[in-house]
């Protein structure tokens, strides 16, 4: 509770002063202008949303959390459920497993649950079952990665890769331009590269450091891993003698990332982190580190999930917004996280 | 090591009859195959290093370059010599990279590292070598095939790792940097853990070509029925090979948490191929029986050096992987006709 009221003062400051990040984000990001603003409702200060309604149960299945970002997506969903007092929270074995996921939610929908959760393990694969789930009338909050079907969900809420792109290019570009920089070295160290998700960041990337006359030198992917992370920046440092900025896909990897750069006793560059994990806040914060800023993809979208199936599940609508329903797409804002804005968003980082 | 030990003092007796049942004649034939093959893998290496110098003259050859393609062996490489004895001794272990992320994060979590560096080195190498203990016993005594054993490992020492850590990254935390220093210490130019690696080969290197422990490996992996006849205790002997493997992830656990800074579930993830193909390429026999520790390191480079060419060219993970696999595929090619023309 108190940790909520915490972050509820944050929200409701920066609505109130109009310097918060998401209203911020509303101002600089069009297309998530109006969803930003509607997530932050529920906590809003009317508070009409908050009072207790009929009692709901809310079905979650989410992958395994092999990574400290979907460990904080389980961790959000479930303290977001908690401070209701009329939500039953339901949440299935998390598996990294198709087979399995589909199982549990087809177990999720027997059970009769009012709404419906799912961070899918590939949306392509779990399509079908979510699917079912409406079909049976239960209201499916599809988390992240998309069911390509629109009729397998009622609504998506999930985060924006390729704005993560633009808001490190955009990062990156405007500080080197600034500096004077001509021909930079910019070296882009990405997550899983087979992945969709990874494809939308580097395009992002690249297209905002286009507008700055700039492109990407080098490219390598880690595979999300701390140890490969280490790995393929050692490799970088040592193909490029001068670097003038790097961006990483992902601050569990960056852990990785920075041992190298330390070890290795390079400092003539910038760094560029994604996710928002709470190390690479602490490390922006410092100061005396390379890395400068993070993108944000941030895992409390599952705690706005969740809030978002309870609305949907006792027929209330966000109370921001005119419409008298949730609306049925919910991209979030990539944030940029700096020394100067570092410490409203540190209680929100998660522990990779 | 201390397992170890009691093996190396084999009676005179023993030790004669030990070595007479097909293992001298083997071990003759392999120094002779396995130094012409030596041959082959290190002019592989030029060959790499004459690419390294064509397309990237300012980069690949500096000593940084060197040093830093070391330090990226090492960890890897103490597994690698681990896995060249269990290989030679006919087994193989699946386990290597999950028992090593068991270790890191045995060795990380905060009760453990409440109690210092030391003792983080110590949970490590304990953890690495129970962990081989393990499947040495499930092989050796509970007659389980080694493939099948270290695949349960692998599965339940990840699962375990991932368990202990939350599925988080542990930070080696502020007061024991020392372990860092492993990594960021250099000594002659060279981080200290190259010298760890250096020392593990050495030791390894010893332990199979100097003593009865090695040639009793040798003869077990040969041909376990005349090894047992020969009054060799094959299942002691199995067994030890596993946690000696163990060991060695142990040691690399150390080494990885000195790189990255921490203890993760997901580290060493594929270590296990990686391993058994430089073995592999070193021209160790996967039916066990011949090998070479300095076969398994000088192939282990070979994948080393390629993985930092590819990244030196800006080239990305899958063509590594191609050409990772074809050298695999001609290395084996190669160790055929080379048998074949030693016999």
């Amino acid at each position: 509770m108190t940790n909520y009221s915490g972050r509820r003062g944050f929200l409701l400051g920066g609505a109130v002063l109009g310097a918060g990040a998401l209203v911020s984000a509303c101002t600089s990001n069009e297309p998530a202008a109006a969803p930003a603003s509607a997530a932050a409702a529920p906590s809003g200060p009317a508070g009409a949303n908050d009072a207790p309604g009929t009692a709901v149960t809310i079905g979650f299945s989410a992958p395994a959390a092999d990574h400290g970002w979907i460990a904080a997506i389980a961790k959000n969903a479930q303290s977001a459920a908690g401070r209701y007092s009329d939500v039953t929270f339901k949440p299935v074995e998390p598996t990294n497993d198709i087979n399995q996921q589909i199982s549990a939610v087809e177990s999720l929908i027997q059970a009769k649950v009012n709404a419906l959760v799912i961070l899918p393990n590939d949306g392509q694969q779990l399509n079908q079952v979510a699917r079912a789930a409406m079909d049976a009338g239960i209201p499916v909050i599809n988390l992240d990665r998309v069911f390509p079907d629109k009729l397998s969900y009622r609504t998506w809420i999930g985060g924006d890769n390729y704005g993560m792109g633009v808001a490190a290019g955009h990062f990156i570009g405007d500080k080197l331009k600034s500096s004077g920089a001509s021909n930079p070295v910019i070296v882009e160290i990405q997550g899983i590269a087979t992945l969709p998700l990874t494809q939308d960041r580097s395009k992002g990337f690249a297209d905002a450091l286009k507008t700055y006359g700039f492109s990407v030198t080098a490219q390598q992917d880690a595979k999300f891993t701390v140890e490969s992370g280490t790995q393929v920046a050692a490799n970088l440092l040592q193909a490029h003698k001068k670097i003038d900025a790097i961006w990483n896909h992902d601050d569990d990897q960056g852990i990785g990332v920075l041992a190298a750069i330390k070890e290795a006793g390079r400092d003539e560059f910038f760094m560029v982190g994604g996710a928002g994990s709470a190390n690479a806040m602490r490390e922006i914060q410092s100061g005396s580190s390379v890395l400068q800023a993070t993108v944000t993809y941030s895992p409390t979208m599952a705690a706005s999930a969740i809030r978002l199936a309870r609305l949907i599940a006792q027929n209330k609508g966000m109370s921001d917004l005119m419409e008298n329903e949730v609306p049925q797409s919910i991209t979030l804002a990539s944030e940029t996280i700096t020394k100067d804005n570092v410490a409203r968003y540190l209680p929100l980082g998660f522990e990779s | 090591m201390t397992e170890v030990d009691p093996a190396t003092h084999a009676s005179p007796a023993e030790e004669a009859v030990a070595g007479r049942p097909g293992a001298p004649g083997r071990s003759w034939g392999w120094g002779r195959v396995g130094e012409a093959r030596h041959l082959g893998l290190v002019a592989a290496l030029v060959l790499l290093a004459v690419v390294g110098l064509v397309t990237r003259p300012d980069n690949f050859a500096t000593s940084s370059n060197l040093v830093s393609i070391l330090a990226l062996a090492s960890t890897i490489g103490v597994i690698t010599v681990g896995m060249t004895f269990v290989i030679i001794g006919g087994g193989i272990d699946l386990s290597v990279g999950a028992v090593m992320a068991l270790a890191s994060v045995w060795a990380t979590t905060l009760a453990t590292q409440s109690y210092g560096p030391v003792v983080m080195v110590v949970c490590a190498v304990l953890v690495g070598t129970g962990a081989g203990l393990v499947s040495g016993f499930l092989i050796a005594y509970g007659r389980m095939v080694p493939f099948i054993a270290t695949l349960a490992m692998l599965v339940a020492a990840r699962g375990l790792a991932q368990r202990m850590s939350g599925q988080r990254t542990q930070l080696v935390q502020a007061g024991n940097t020392a372990i860092v220093e492993l990594s960021t210490t250099r000594v002659l130019g060279l981080p200290l853990l190259v010298y760890v690696f250096a020392a593990v080969v050495a030791a390894g290197w010893v332990l199979l070509n100097r003593t009865t422990f090695g040639r009793r490996t040798f003869a077990v992996g040969g041909n376990p029925e005349a090894a047992r006849l020969a009054g060799i205790d094959v299942r002691r002997h199995t067994m030890v090979l596993y946690a000696l493997s163990g060991l060695c992830c142990g040691i690399a656990a150390v080494l990885i948490m000195a790189r990255t800074t921490t203890g993760s579930s997901t580290h060493g993830d594929l270590y296990e191929l990686d391993a058994i193909a430089a073995v592999i390429i070193g021209g160790t026999l996967l039916t066990g029986g011949r090998g070479s520790i300095i076969g398994s390191i000088l192939g282990l480079l070979i994948f080393t050096v390629i993985t930092n060419l590819f990244i030196l060219n800006g080239l990305n993970t899958s063509d590594q992987l191609v050409a990772k696999g074809l050298i695999i595929v001609v290395a084996v090619l190669l160790q055929r006709r080379s048998l074949r023309t030693s016999t």
